[in-house]
């Protein structure tokens, strides 16, 4: 996998924040769109593209898109 | 104790508790004994349904393994059946995901356990006539799909608004054999369903407070609405939903 493929598809799941905003450093948890909804989007896109069950705690623990990206290749 | 008075005895009734082999059905099961019933219990997973097995108060139990996903299995499972004088339908899975994302795939998973195998084993019990005159079926429904519509439940709820509503043709249907059929719809209870790593135990915390009685349900809250249901003291109840829920449907 690939981060920056990642990112796009973690954009993809906000609808006000346009993709530009979403880098690999993002603190994606600080922008004003997050919500309990977007994590489960993130969760089941992650399920469905990379095969990957990560759990809440996965995105509680991660800061940056980057540091989920290093999640799911850990365990993909 | 022969003078104490007691409705909600289950003595001389002979119960089927589907999902016996962890949280609600398991709770279910262990109580139902204690009010004297004879148990008949199924779960997939025959070491944890065995647990339960042994903690069951009491002689003469059974244990019957079996996935009521695959329908030849519910078939089998009624023919090892005698007759039963209730059932409690327990066996049932969650699913936390967007509406984006809940292809047919992930539906059928949920609907088929949740829904179609629930549906079919009350068929199959009722046309064998395995469920006896004056039986009593017990839904173990939900809150979600009902009075609650929380984002990512989508299809665990519409598996539960379904089992809800074909809960009520049943009871109508049924009342000519005088076999009622109720569901009850928990709020969030703790049990593994619940604890399977999609929200967070702080998210679970804080969803708990959302609730008047300022907890989350225990499995025992729900078995003690089971019992009532099954037992005598409800026979002129059916087709109702009993909300166990701590008041967050107010």
């Amino acid at each position: 996998m690939e981060l920056n493929d990642f990112i796009k598809k973690f954009a993809e799941q906000f609808e006000e924040t346009a993709p530009e905003e979403i880098q690999a450093s993002t603190e994606f948890k600080s922008l004003e769109e997050w919500s309990s909804l977007t994590s489960l989007s993130i969760l089941a896109m992650v399920d469905d593209e990379y095969d990957v069950a990560l759990k809440g705690d996965d995105i509680k623990n991660a800061v940056t898109v980057e540091d989920l990206f290093n999640k799911v290749a850990s365990k993909a | 104790m022969s003078t104490c008075y007691n409705p909600f005895t289950l003595e001389g009734k002979t119960i089927l508790v589907t999902g016996a082999s962890s949280g609600i059905g398991r709770q279910i099961a262990i109580d139902c004994s204690k009010m004297g019933a004879n148990l008949i219990i199924s779960g997939r997973d025959e070491i944890r349904l065995n647990e339960t097995l042994s903690n069951l108060a009491g002689e003469g139990h059974v244990a019957l393994t079996a996935d009521l996903s695959d329908m030849s299995q519910i078939e089998n499972l009624v023919s090892q059946i005698a007759g039963i004088d209730g059932a409690v339908l327990s066996a049932g899975r969650g699913l936390t995901r967007p509406v984006q994302f809940s292809s047919p795939d992930k539906m059928n998973e949920v609907f088929q356990i949740n829904f179609f195998s629930t549906a079919e084993l009350i068929r199959l019990l009722y046309k064998s006539k395995k469920a006896k005159k004056n039986a009593s079926i017990v839904i173990i429904d939900s809150i979600a799909g009902i009075t609650d519509v929380s984002p990512g439940t989508s299809v665990y709820g519409a598996t539960k608004a379904a089992l809800n509503s074909f809960s009520k043709y049943c009871a109508l249907e049924f009342a000519v054999r005088k076999i009622r059929v109720n569901c009850i719809c928990p709020g969030m209870i703790e049990t593994p369903l619940i604890h399977r790593g999609t929200l967070t135990e702080e998210q679970l915390q804080e969803d708990a407070k959302r609730y008047p009685c300022g907890r989350y349900g225990r499995p025992e809250d729900v078995s003690n609405g089971a019992i009532y249901l099954l037992s005598d003291a409800s026979s002129w109840v059916t087709g109702t939903s009993l909300f166990i829920d701590g008041g967050i449907s107010i």
